[in-house]
């Protein structure tokens, strides 16, 4: 590692690319491709404790854990990313309110340096490290391997109800009816209404079914085989898109019976669903606001974006719990997190993203460094205070495209 | 419940293929050089469902240890359901051009000690009169091509020789199967620079060799196209070929 440093002056450990910004780029270009490193060390199918390498992708934990009766403690919408990866962006899921980040579930992993020996992390023994590296960017070192406790289930099958919503306030009500006795909660919400209609969208439910097989999901899977001249995602199409998709719901209040892999990874079906977006790709904006300034500035947000006419059909909102992180930069906060991919254009960035961003500062929230390819250092270190603490813990030898940019001063 | 031996066992076409029976709770034996990393391995298979992994450490080209081995690797498994040669080296081209003890040593490395290992395994699998011996082999047997012809040299002899031991143990029930894999992304070709759309991944060539040994394929060619690559690459005249420089 000293050596590739010397070599590159910087590299940064890379899992599988499922990052959306430049948190996952290195700052020289040159990577250390970890997801070579894939193997199990030990998997105690008595207490649900697995230890691996940090290559192993959460669909590989999830291929042996379902079928023993075992899932994973908190997982992001696809299952294609690293355990590496999961800690260094501390990701979250459909039970934030439940079961904080995947940090939380974290015991220990080892952590290699260039500038000391191996070491081991918990949350006592090396605890400034391991508070660092959880939601570290993998800044503070090459996770090697971790240890992460998975929750006991009786069934794959995951019973879900859904419910139409027609504004915001309304979405805030099924929060708070339904986080109670739901554990994986998250809504879909239609970017491009105004009006009577604004804020309205899909609220999702689900628990883990109490009986039912236990099987991994391995349907076959769509692909988007090549990347079109321009995007399909525009105005006209989406706005058709979403009202389909808004009416094909129905509110029903009967659980509905269904396996865990569309309810959790629905993009995982379509392969290179990206390349809908065209050459341009696109771009995330993911913000969380407070609880106490939630409902007027997820209000504001969205009313500005059905103004701009952009956006797209992939706007999520799910409403984070208490459950504070051991992570040093972690992005959840106890509020309202809301999701957007928006088709990539030039302009995008000074105009709508700029506007957002000032309602996300007023109102005390903050960005997602795992999605962002935008944030002004001014911003970042706004939202992340503790950015200097992990400055000063970063190993010399790494850093990415993402933390060059917000810590340029 | 298979029992599989595994010659070579930490390459990672090897590995992949481990994971697959793992999974179906395979007794292992494996062997390897590097103890350390086969006893990663075995952790990994056991984390992975298998119900048992026996270790033995030894560099295959070690031939006066083969013996030993064999007798080994027949009392822990008892018998052999499936036995896997996955060892071998990326020669240096170039280099063995110009040092003939580098030629032969590589020469060695990936047929020599293939062949006198199947020697022994052979006449023990034809006693047992089942299983499967599944040996890896190459495209580059297929043909010699000036980039490449002393690994392809060694290729061809184990294809060959592979396809005369078929003949043989089919009378006592053992199947042989040929694996010629092209482009794989592994430690071994690390830092090649190969065409990535004919490359395959270790684990798409694994799921072609634990079918080629489930259906008693002869010879399976992976990814399947590379059938139709070598086809043609064999088909032209030789006053073409050497023309070129493939």
């Amino acid at each position: 590692m000293r050596q590739l440093a010397q070599a590159h002056k910087a590299v940064l450990p890379f899992g599988n690319g499922r990052s959306y910004g430049d948190s996952c780029l290195s700052a020289s270009d040159t990577l250390l491709a970890l997801r070579p490193l894939n193997r199990f060390i030990s998997a105690d199918w008595e207490t649900g404790l697995i230890r691996a390498e940090a290559g192993v992708t959460l669909e590989e934990i999830l291929s042996l854990a379902i079928p023993r009766g075992w899932f994973l403690p908190v997982t992001p919408g696809t299952k294609y990313v690293t355990l590496g990866g999961a800690i260094a962006n501390d990701v979250h899921g459909k039970n934030h309110h439940a079961r904080g980040t995947f940090g939380c579930h974290v015991r220990s992993f080892a952590l290699t340096r260039s500038d000391r020996p191996t070491l081991v992390c918990t949350g006592a023994q090396n605890a400034e490290l391991f508070a660092a590296t959880i939601g570290g960017l993998g800044l503070t070192g090459v996770i090697e391997w971790a240890e992460v406790q998975l929750i006991p289930i009786r069934s794959s099958m995951v019973d879900t109800i859904t419910i139409r919503f027609g504004s915001t306030a309304e979405f805030f009500h099924l929060c708070d009816e339904l986080d109670q006795s739901h554990e994986y909660t998250v809504a879909w919400v239609d970017c491009l209404s105004r009006g009577s209609s604004a804020g309205r969208g899909v609220f999702m439910a689900g628990n883990h079914a109490p009986e039912g097989v236990l099987q991994t999901d391995n349907r076959r899977k769509l692909t988007v085989p090549f990347v079109p001249p321009f995007s399909a995602i525009n105005t006209v199409s989406l706005r058709a898109l979403n009202s389909i998709y808004y009416r094909a719901h129905r509110t029903n209040r009967e659980p509905r019976r269904v396996s865990y892999d569309p309810f959790f990874y629905p993009l995982d079906r379509i392969l290179n669903w990206n390349r809908i977006y065209g050459p341009r790709g696109f771009q995330q904006y993911q913000c969380v606001i407070p609880n106490e300034n939630a409902e007027p500035a997820i209000t504001e947000v969205l009313d500005t974006i059905a103004r701009a006419a952009t956006g797209s059909f992939l706007a999520v909102m799910k409403k984070c719990g208490r459950i504070a992180s051991p992570g040093l930069l972690s992005f959840p906060l106890p509020g309202v997190s809301l999701a957007l991919d928006f088709p990539q254009h030039r302009t995008l960035n000074n105009t709508l993203f700029s506007r957002l961003d000032s309602i996300v500062r007023d109102s005390g929230g903050r960005l997602y460094p795992a999605k962002d390819a935008h944030m002004s250092s001014g911003d970042f270190r706004h939202f992340f205070p503790n950015w200097a603490q992990l400055e000063s813990l970063r190993d010399p030898a790494l850093c990415s495209r993402f933390w060059q940019r917000v810590t340029d001063s | 419940m298979k029992r599989v031996a595994i010659f070579g066992a930490t390459s990672a076409i090897a590995m992949e293929c481990a994971r697959l029976w793992a999974s179906e709770g395979t007794t292992f034996f494996l062997v390897g050089r590097n103890q350390e990393k086969l006893s990663q391995t075995a952790d990994d298979l056991v984390a992975r469902g298998a119900s048992d992994v026996q270790l033995y450490t030894l560099d295959l080209n070690r031939i006066d240890s083969h013996a030993e081995l064999i007798e080994a690797c027949f009392s822990n498994l008892g018998q052999v359901d499936i036995a896997l040669l996955a060892h071998g080296t990326l020669p240096d081209q170039a280099a063995c051009e110009r040092d003939p003890d580098l030629a032969l040593h590589e020469f060695s490395n990936n047929a020599l000690s293939v062949i006198a290992l199947l020697t022994r395994l052979a006449n023990r699998m034809e006693a047992q009169r089942t299983g499967t011996i599944a040996v890896i082999s190459s495209v580059a047997g297929d043909r010699g091509r000036p980039s490449n012809y002393l690994y392809g040299t060694a290729k061809a002899a184990v294809s060959t020789f592979c396809q005369g031991l078929r003949a043989r143990l089919f009378k006592a029930g053992v199947h042989v199967a040929t694996i010629k894999p092209g482009f794989v992304d592994t430690p071994m070709t690390a830092g090649l620079n190969l065409p990535a759309r004919l490359t395959a991944s270790p684990e798409q060539v694994a799921k072609s060799i634990y079918g080629a040994i489930e259906n008693r394929r002869n010879v399976a060619y992976t990814p399947w196209f590379w059938m139709g690559i070598m086809t043609i690459i064999k088909s032209i005249p030789e006053f073409l070929f050497k023309r070129a420089n493939l």
